[in-house]
């Protein structure tokens, strides 16, 4: 039994040595565009310097990660579907959404176009173009804020989608994206997956510019009246410092291959 | 770009990036540590299982070989839900930690050891049984002697479950949120670098992930032969 004995200890002794939880941090929900794209490695170590808080960052889809604010399991979500932010708050699930930065919806595809999507007139027509041609079109189909985005196009250019052409790929922004490129497909991505995205193949942007396509991102505190172990004193000083003129520089500043991925609008709000 | 990606694997090792080495070290950390409690718990569970006679013995052995099978995400899922701070386990605060990531590799691992283990000393005990019974000892008392006569074929179960963690990600990037510099390992980094489009990256990472589980197992080997010459 002396084996097993030593064998327990030893177990005890490697979980104890995990560092299970940093004296400061805070959890945040986000999405796979803002983790995905480098962003967070680029301003969360200024944060950090700052302020000596940790910020541990849980990339998943917007629908995916505001479910991870209501649990309690996150301090702060950091996404971007405004109609399921603002039910998140009025539900008394978030203190309050702030606006943090934009960046846009862009519909690649098959650069040479078979649908004609480039010739239409807005973002709908676009995409009502790849229906009427049945072209191949990848969708995220998780309930993601781009997925979000991309039903209230499909609605307002009046089609429901489905069928042969149209594939559910129920994954994040970048498996999409590889799915797209494989067969090839049309999708909607956002500007920043899709500038810091590598496996291209023949896809290009096809239609882009559209305000329907207009993408921001809030970020809420959830509420520690719900949650009693919202850090939400740590929690409100990364949302603070996200608006300040400092944190919306640092946004601005984060470009790949000298282009910018997201436009602060803080003020706008 | 140029390189291949084994190129890219051998770079990266060769680079000693710090971020990759904590990548690695965490996951192989992780991972040991499931592999030890698994083993802590498994393999005396697996040979009381062998030897001991109950009403529905046969439900438990057939339910643990299932378990086998048990899906990493379902799973992490469940974990996830025990340890999410609206779950019953949820005051502890150990969901995304790499203690959470600990407890679904051991959830996924202990059923590979218990029933590599239950059916090696099976035999073990047929074999031996006479000898226990002219000894006068129970079969309680023959568990520590029949694992440790059995300790090389039982290594194939330890290995089995320690493949099994260490390929596995559905389970730990749920539990674990696969958080940058502090629940992100080798099998997480792989499907983010995917996701990113980086497939170059993604390989090399696999081939590095690879060439450690190789080690891990010729270490094994290589251990084992060695105790056993020394045993005679």
């Amino acid at each position: 039994m002396k084996t097993f004995r030593a064998l327990f200890g030893a177990a005890a002794l490697a979980l104890a040595a995990i560092p299970g939880a940093a004296a400061d941090f805070i959890t945040v929900a986000s999405t796979t565009s803002t983790e995905n794209s480098g962003l967070f490695g680029h301003i969360l170590p200024i944060f950090t310097e700052k302020t000596g808080i940790e910020v541990h960052v849980v990339a998943q889809g917007t629908g995916q990660a505001l479910e991870t604010g209501r649990r309690g399991d996150a301090d702060v979500v950091f996404v971007h579907a405004r109609p399921a932010e603002e039910t998140f708050v009025a539900e008394g699930w978030g203190v309050q959404r702030f606006d943090v930065m934009y960046n846009d919806f862009v519909l690649v595809g098959p650069e040479e176009d078979p649908a004609g999507a480039r010739a239409a007139a807005d973002a709908p027509a676009a995409l009502a173009a790849v229906a009427a041609a049945g072209a191949p079109f990848a969708s995220r189909g998780d309930d993601s804020g781009t997925h979000q985005a991309e039903k209230a196009l499909w609605a307002a250019a009046g089609v429901t989608p489905g069928g042969e052409w149209y594939h559910e790929t129920g994954s994040g922004m970048g498996a999409t994206l590889n799915v797209a490129a494989e067969i090839p497909a049309y999708s909607l991505t956002d500007r920043g997956t899709w500038i810091s995205f590598q496996n291209r193949g023949d896809l290009d942007i096809v239609f882009e510019g559209d305000p329907a396509l207009f993408n921001p991102y809030g970020v809420i505190l959830v509420n520690p009246e719900k949650h009693p172990t919202v850090k939400a004193e740590a929690g409100q000083a990364f949302i603070d410092w996200l608006v300040s003129p400092e944190g919306q520089a640092a946004i601005a500043e984060f470009k790949i291959d000298g282009q910018q991925l997201f436009f602060p609008d803080a003020s706008g709000s | 770009m140029s390189l291949g990606p084994f190129g890219l694997a051998f770079e990266l090792i060769a680079s000693g990036d710090p971020e990759l080495m904590q990548i690695i070290g965490l996951s192989l950390r992780v991972t040991l540590t499931a592999v030890a409690i698994g083993c802590a718990l498994g393999l005396p569970l697996g040979a009381a299982l062998a030897l001991a006679r109950f009403p529905g013995r046969s439900v438990v052995v057939v339910v643990f070989n299932a378990l086998m099978g048990l899906p990493p995400v379902v799973a992490g899922l469940a974990i996830y839900l025990l340890l999410s701070r609206s779950g019953p386990l949820g005051p502890l605060g150990l969901l995304f930690t790499p203690t959470a990531m600990v407890l679904a590799q051991t959830i996924l691992i202990l059923p590979i050891v218990i029933s590599l283990t239950r059916s090696v000393i099976e035999v073990l005990w047929d074999e031996y049984q006479e000898q226990f019974r002219s000894l006068g000892s129970g079969r309680i008392r023959a568990v520590p002697t029949l694992l440790w006569d059995g300790r090389f074929s039982l290594l194939t179960g330890v290995l089995a479950g320690f493949g099994r963690a260490s390929a596995e990600v559905g389970a730990i990037l749920i539990v674990g949120g696969n958080i940058a510099g502090h629940t992100r390992t080798m099998t997480t980094a792989i499907t983010l670098e995917t996701s990113r489009g980086n497939l170059g990256l993604a390989v090399a990472l696999g081939i590095i992930l690879l060439g450690l589980t190789l080690s891990f197992n010729a270490l094994a080997f290589g251990a084992s032969g060695w105790a056993r010459r020394v045993a005679g």
